[in-house]
């Protein structure tokens, strides 16, 4: 039952942006809200996923692979590489913690 | 393909940023004789698509191993059960929604609780599918298809900038992701205790600085990074008073500035 009211209830949310809008141009007000989306969401994912715990707010191992993300990106460094250096240090800290 | 030697006449170099404009002119010519032949797929196609599936692959490590601690929590007493925890993998594929899903049922309450949890935490796809909206191609059912491959990570794997998305990085990365995902959790529900705590990973790092890398490039312009600044503000601000989910949801208010004029 719930993992049928999910399901259904997740499909028809994902669908519903791309089906019922589909191809048709939005006007130019709304298309400057849309582009804007992106990184307002992004930046709302990096901060609950770095710093977010149920409902609270810690700082652990994770806001520093957020950092040496953070230092790897202004070097350039490519995608992949921040990310595995990232989770890394996570690795490393909790296990010289625990 | 076989005709896209020399010029290429009626050719737009600047057929997308990035691509060479012989890769353009690859295009179109391909492009005219796509039937051709049983792989004939054009070839910036067959490349983000590739692409995109690349890009997701450290990340399908992560989220498999997720899957597998998803199967592990449903298939233990009290949990959503075996079988409805693959089938939910398959059909709702939204880790975090599931996750809070099985621990509310897990945690002894009731299946509205645990529906409206996963449905709040998977809300944020309603702005998330509005600004894949326009870079979808095709038909009503290809737009439906591609839409379900749409999670936060393919979402921001095919992010250009300024709400322009690639559809077949989209799908590339998604079909990966799905597949871990999936597969993940059947391991977990088969005999997952024995593995590892993602976290002693630091698997859950790995999230966040992909955000973040996907969103570096997208700061292009002080708007950006004003709706950027404010959406994590409005996260972080929200996180202890509501739900988890809702301040995500509520961050996408702060693309509202958009509005403002220039």
């Amino acid at each position: 039952m719930i993992v049928l009211a999910v399901a259904l209830g997740t499909i028809v949310i994902k669908a519903s942006g791309p089906v019922v809008l589909g191809g048709r141009p939005l006007p130019p007000r709304v298309q400057g809200v849309v582009a804007l989306l992106a990184p307002a969401l992004l930046a709302a994912l990096v901060a609950t996923t770095a710093f977010g715990s149920g409902q609270q707010l810690v700082i652990d191992a994770r806001a520093a692979g957020l950092a040496v993300a953070a230092v790897a990106i202004t070097l350039r460094a490519p995608v992949l590489l921040v990310v595995v250096l990232a989770a890394a240090v996570a690795a490393v800290i909790r296990l010289v913690g625990a | 393909m076989r005709t896209a030697t020399g010029t290429c006449p009626g050719s737009s170099p600047s057929y997308e940023a990035g691509h060479e404009p012989f890769v353009s002119c690859l295009f179109r010519a391909q492009e005219t004789s796509a039937s051709i032949g049983g792989m004939d797929q054009p070839a910036p196609i067959r490349f983000e698509l590739r692409r995109g599936a690349v890009t997701a692959i450290p990340l399908a490590i992560a989220v498999g191993l997720f899957g597998v601690s998803f199967g592990v929590l449903s298939a233990a007493d009290g949990g959503l059960g075996a079988l409805p925890a693959i089938v939910m993998s398959a059909t709702t594929f939204a880790g975090s929604a599931q996750f809070a899903a099985a621990s509310v049922v897990a945690g002894g309450g009731g299946a509205p609780a645990a529906i409206a949890a996963a449905l709040l935490l998977n809300a944020r796809y309603l702005p998330i599918g509005v600004s894949v909206a326009r870079s979808l191609p095709g038909r009503r059912l290809r737009r439906f298809a591609a839409s379900q491959l749409v999670v936060d990570e393919s979402w921001a794997i095919a992010s250009d900038g300024e709400g322009r998305f690639d559809p077949h990085r989209l799908v590339g990365a998604g079909a990966v992701l799905w597949l871990a995902w999936v597969a993940g959790t059947i391991i977990g529900v088969v005999g997952g205790e024995a593995l590892g705590d993602p976290a002693a990973l630091g698997l859950d790092a790995a999230f966040p600085a992909l955000f973040l890398a996907l969103l570096a490039p997208q700061l292009g312009s002080g708007r950006a990074i004003a709706a950027a600044v404010l959406g994590a503000a409005i996260a972080l601000a929200l996180v202890p008073f509501t739900p988890p989910g809702v301040p995500i949801i509520a961050a996408a208010a702060a693309a509202l500035i958009g509005l403002v004029r220039r």
